[in-house]
């Protein structure tokens, strides 16, 4: 029976609509409660900011390509393993890593920022063993992974031959087999071609051999997944990311959602979740007139409901870009020659890795960076509007804080926009030197835990303060009437909370991890009759296509660190 | 200039990490707030002091600081990583990392250097007496950023992979090398004076190298385009000119493209 009370603080808590009243947070057993009794642990939060556990709605930071990227990175580490984190009776962790941590790192730093859940992703299903292996060794977060369904063979055909039921059927199958949260998509049917030395840069382009469109992918995968009525909507990363003028094509993808609505039992709103719309939100014809299509992009999400984003800022840091659209990395690496690395998952996906340095004194980089702010500073209802940096493509999630500073200051982005070299081409191919709309904290509370947690449909477990949600609390060094005027100083409170307590356990204190209590894995469990018809073609293209045995493929029980299921039936 | 002398007087069991030893982190303190810096030995961090007897005194800054390193530290790396100015003398050989990532300054060592010697190095000079090991003025593993400045001379031999990914400065190795010159290179100058087994300028995109001996294994992607004559650390000399890799992309320059070149003295 353990008994936390967080006394005094400013609440900011946009599911329950709380706006920086000063008021006490109970926790009783894990769960945030009415009230505890005389005997309650006490925490003084007076003077200070109070916000839920922190969700990340799309973070590389478990599985094979961020392996990939560490492997093939070892200069990423160098001069900057010396910090180590961790709890002294375990030993401490070496903390090492900069774009792709190691997985201790990624634990001890979400949960310094305040963050106690993390959705990986893209999960190859095929390796799908791989992600649970790492999240069972990345402390103190609660994980979740999307297994990735745009470039999938058998969606391929069930949408084809528009037999919905079979989709349903095999996308639930594959959530059990790989312990997966929902529906990720990515560049739909662009990977595929990449295997045949093509690409789909528009909704319409054909597959290769499969003769379906990205557009019909998309639909289709909607379909499923409100037929099926998941937590999560459809998470989408679009064709021709990365290249200017797509924000035409973006508009294209969000416009298949136009007709559909939201079915489920989670409070999720939206049918689709489009992410690092900052990489699908540029205008021009060549990177000689690229310019911001962030207007453009933010009026259409504005006026539209039941579509969700997050930004994925550029951080202008040196960072290491992966994914599973391979054909972008290969372009990528055309640009920058570095180093790259691709991979084709079989029947489901591809994937590749390249380094990448986000250098303020390169125009593009300034621009990139100027259309992910503004972005948010667009943005009407900023529960539809998450902070990412698509970590680590755009860079580290460890720049949250300074995404906040810039978001939350003028001033702040006017000194980073004056240390630029193209100053003058960046604010004339952008509108961020005319914006200035400064956040406040319960908009930072909605685009960091309320709005993603409500978007993944988790808003009953995770980023809220409301009775039953899990005890999970951020408490950061900031007073709510009377924030510092130094930029700096708000950054600096978002990088190490005063105290980060997951499920009514107190891990970290002044920055310093104290305690490394159990965590989850949540996955979406659907209860649903077995379809003969898809376990037939499963059992076919096993037999035909895969490199491994239907058997060795879910899986096993033993990968999946404690499993957290999230159910649902289907009649 | 100040002079600080440090002297050997402890034997570490393994090798040490003298990653403390720069002028730049000596500047300014006094023999017992040196003696206090650390280094590691394997995973355990001891001071400088437990190993060596701290002399002289140190300048002000960085480039009024001179250090004389005595006793044998052929087993002791990473003297100089950093530093920015000053001087450091080692009158023994020294172990790997010597001058890693250096922006100015002189390193001489007075023995032979072990391998990656003057890696990813921006500016400064380094005069190894005796012989270098391999990745003389190379990227640091994995990296794709070798040395960018100053110069590297080597009066003995080196091993492999010398100058790998360099996009400037001037390593010049007196004596022989044995493979992997200028690899991924896209800038810089290597100069041999020996031989060199082969495999010069593999991937190469932009870059010079010197050889005044023979190259007993040239790379295919290469072509002879002229013979001209270059002056050579000094001395001119007659050079079959070979242009390359052709195997790997090339860059233009007003209208021009650039290649990678290998001159052979004939």
């Amino acid at each position: 029976m353990s008994e936390l009370l967080i006394k005094n603080g400013y609440i900011f808590d946009p599911i329950s609509g709380i706006k920086g009243d000063k008021a006490d947070i109970a926790i009783k057993d894990g769960k945030i409660v009415d009230k505890v009794s005389s005997k309650a642990q006490v925490i003084d939060a007076s003077g200070k900011t109070v916000m839920s556990g922190g969700v990340d709605i799309h973070t590389h930071v478990s599985g094979p390509k961020v392996n990939t990227g560490r492997m093939m990175r070892p200069e990423d580490k160098f001069f900057r393993g010396s910090y180590r984190g961790g709890i002294i009776k375990q030993g401490k962790r070496m903390e090492m890593g900069f774009s792709i941590p190691s997985t201790y790192k990624t634990g001890y730093a979400y949960a310094r920022m305040g963050y106690t859940f993390t959705n990986e992703a893209a999960m190859p299903p095929l390796l799908a063993p791989h992600v649970h292996e790492e999240f069972r060794d990345t402390p103190i977060l609660d994980q979740a992974a999307m297994p990735v369904f745009g470039n999938n063979w058998f969606c391929f055909e069930y949408i084809k031959n528009k037999e919905l039921e079979n989709n349903a059927a095999y996308v639930a199958w594959l959530l059990n087999a790989t312990k997966g949260i929902g529906i990720k998509v990515v560049n739909p049917g662009g990977t595929e071609a990449w295997a045949w030395g093509e690409n789909c840069t528009t909704i319409n382009d054909p597959v290769p051999y499969f003769d379906i469109t990205p557009a019909e992918i998309v639909k289709g995968l909607i379909e499923t997944n409100e037929y099926l009525g998941l937590p999560h909507s459809v998470h989408i990363h679009g064709n021709n990311l990365g290249n200017p003028g797509n924000y035409k094509d973006t508009l294209d993808t969000l416009r298949l959602a136009e007709s559909y609505k939201a079915k489920n039992k989670f409070g999720r709103e939206q049918v689709l979740h489009n992410t690092h719309i900052q990489f699908h939100s540029y205008k021009g014809t060549s990177w000689a007139d690229f310019e911001s299509g962030a207007k453009e992009i933010m009026d259409y999400v504005n006026a539209n409901k039941n579509i969700t984003c997050d930004i994925g800022q550029v951080t202008l840091d040196e960072t290491t870009t992966m994914t599973a659209d391979g054909p972008f990395e290969y372009h990528l690496n055309q640009l920058n020659h570095i180093k790259w690395a691709n991979v084709d998952v079989e029947l489901e996906t591809g994937s590749g890795v390249v380094p990448y340095i986000y250098d303020k004194n390169i125009k593009v980089c300034g621009i990139q960076w100027a259309i992910g702010l503004e972005l948010a500073l667009y943005a009407k209802d900023l529960m539809r509007v998450h902070i990412t940096t698509d970590h680590p493509n755009a860079g580290p999630f460890t720049r949250y804080p300074c995404v906040i500073k810039w978001l939350m200051s003028e001033k702040a982005r006017k000194e980073t926009l004056d240390t630029m070299k193209w100053k003058d081409k960046v604010i004339a191919a952008s509108n961020i030197a005319s914006m200035d709309r400064e956040l406040g904290l319960y908009e930072i509370a909605m685009m960091t835990r309320a709005g993603p947690a409500k978007a993944l449909g988790l808003a009953a477990i995770y980023g809220s303060l409301v009775k039953g949600a899990d005890g999970n609390v951020a408490i950061y060094n900031l007073d709510a009437n009377d924030l510092p005027s130094d930029p700096e100083l708000i950054e600096a409170a978002f990088q190490n909370t005063a105290y980060t307590i997951k499920e009514g356990v107190v891990v970290v204190k002044d920055g310093e991890i104290i305690a490394e209590p159990h965590k989850y894995t949540l996955w979406t469990k659907v209860n649903m009759p077995e379809n003969a018809q898809v376990m037939h073609d499963i059992k076919e293209k096993f037999t035909k296509n895969y490199t491994v045995n239907l058997e060795n493929y879910a899986v096993f029980d033993e990968h999946v660190h404690n499993p957290r299921a999230i159910e649902l039936d289907v009649a | 200039m100040e002079t600080i002398t440090m002297t050997l007087v402890q034997e570490p069991e393994l090798f040490l990490e003298c990653y403390s030893v720069t002028p730049d982190l000596f500047a300014g303190k006094s023999l017992a707030e040196i003696a206090d810096l650390p280094a590691h030995e394997g995973k355990i961090q001891w001071k400088l002091g437990d190993f060596f007897k701290f002399e002289g005194k140190a300048g002000e800054t960085a480039a009024d600081t001179k250090i004389v390193v005595n006793g044998n530290v052929r087993r002791m790396k990473r003297f100089g990583q950093q530093m920015t100015a000053g001087e450091i003398i080692i009158n023994s050989d020294a172990d790997m990392y010597i001058g890693g990532w250096m922006k100015g300054g002189k390193i001489t060592v007075k023995g032979n250097a072990d391998s990656f010697l003057g890696i990813a190095m921006e500016g400064g000079e380094i005069l190894i007496e005796g012989d270098a090991q391999n990745h003389v003025g190379s990227a640091y593993r994995g990296d794709w950023r070798g040395m960018s400045g100053g110069l590297i001379r080597v009066k003995g031999k080196a091993g492999n992979d010398i100058g790998t990914a360099m996009t400037g400065g001037t390593i010049i190795i007196e004596g022989d090398a044995f493979i992997h010159v200028l690899t991924h290179a896209e800038g810089g100058t290597v100069i041999i004076k020996g031989d060199v087994e082969g495999r010069v300028g593999g991937q190469m995109v932009k870059g010079d190298a010197y050889i005044l001996g023979n190259l007993l294994y040239p790379l295919p992607g290469f072509k002879k385009v002229a013979t001209v004559e270059k002056e050579v650390d000094g001395v001119t000399y007659t050079f079959d000119q070979f242009i390359g890799d052709l195997g790997e992309r090339k860059e233009k320059k007003k209208g021009e493209i650039i290649y990678g070149n290998i001159f052979l003295k004939k």
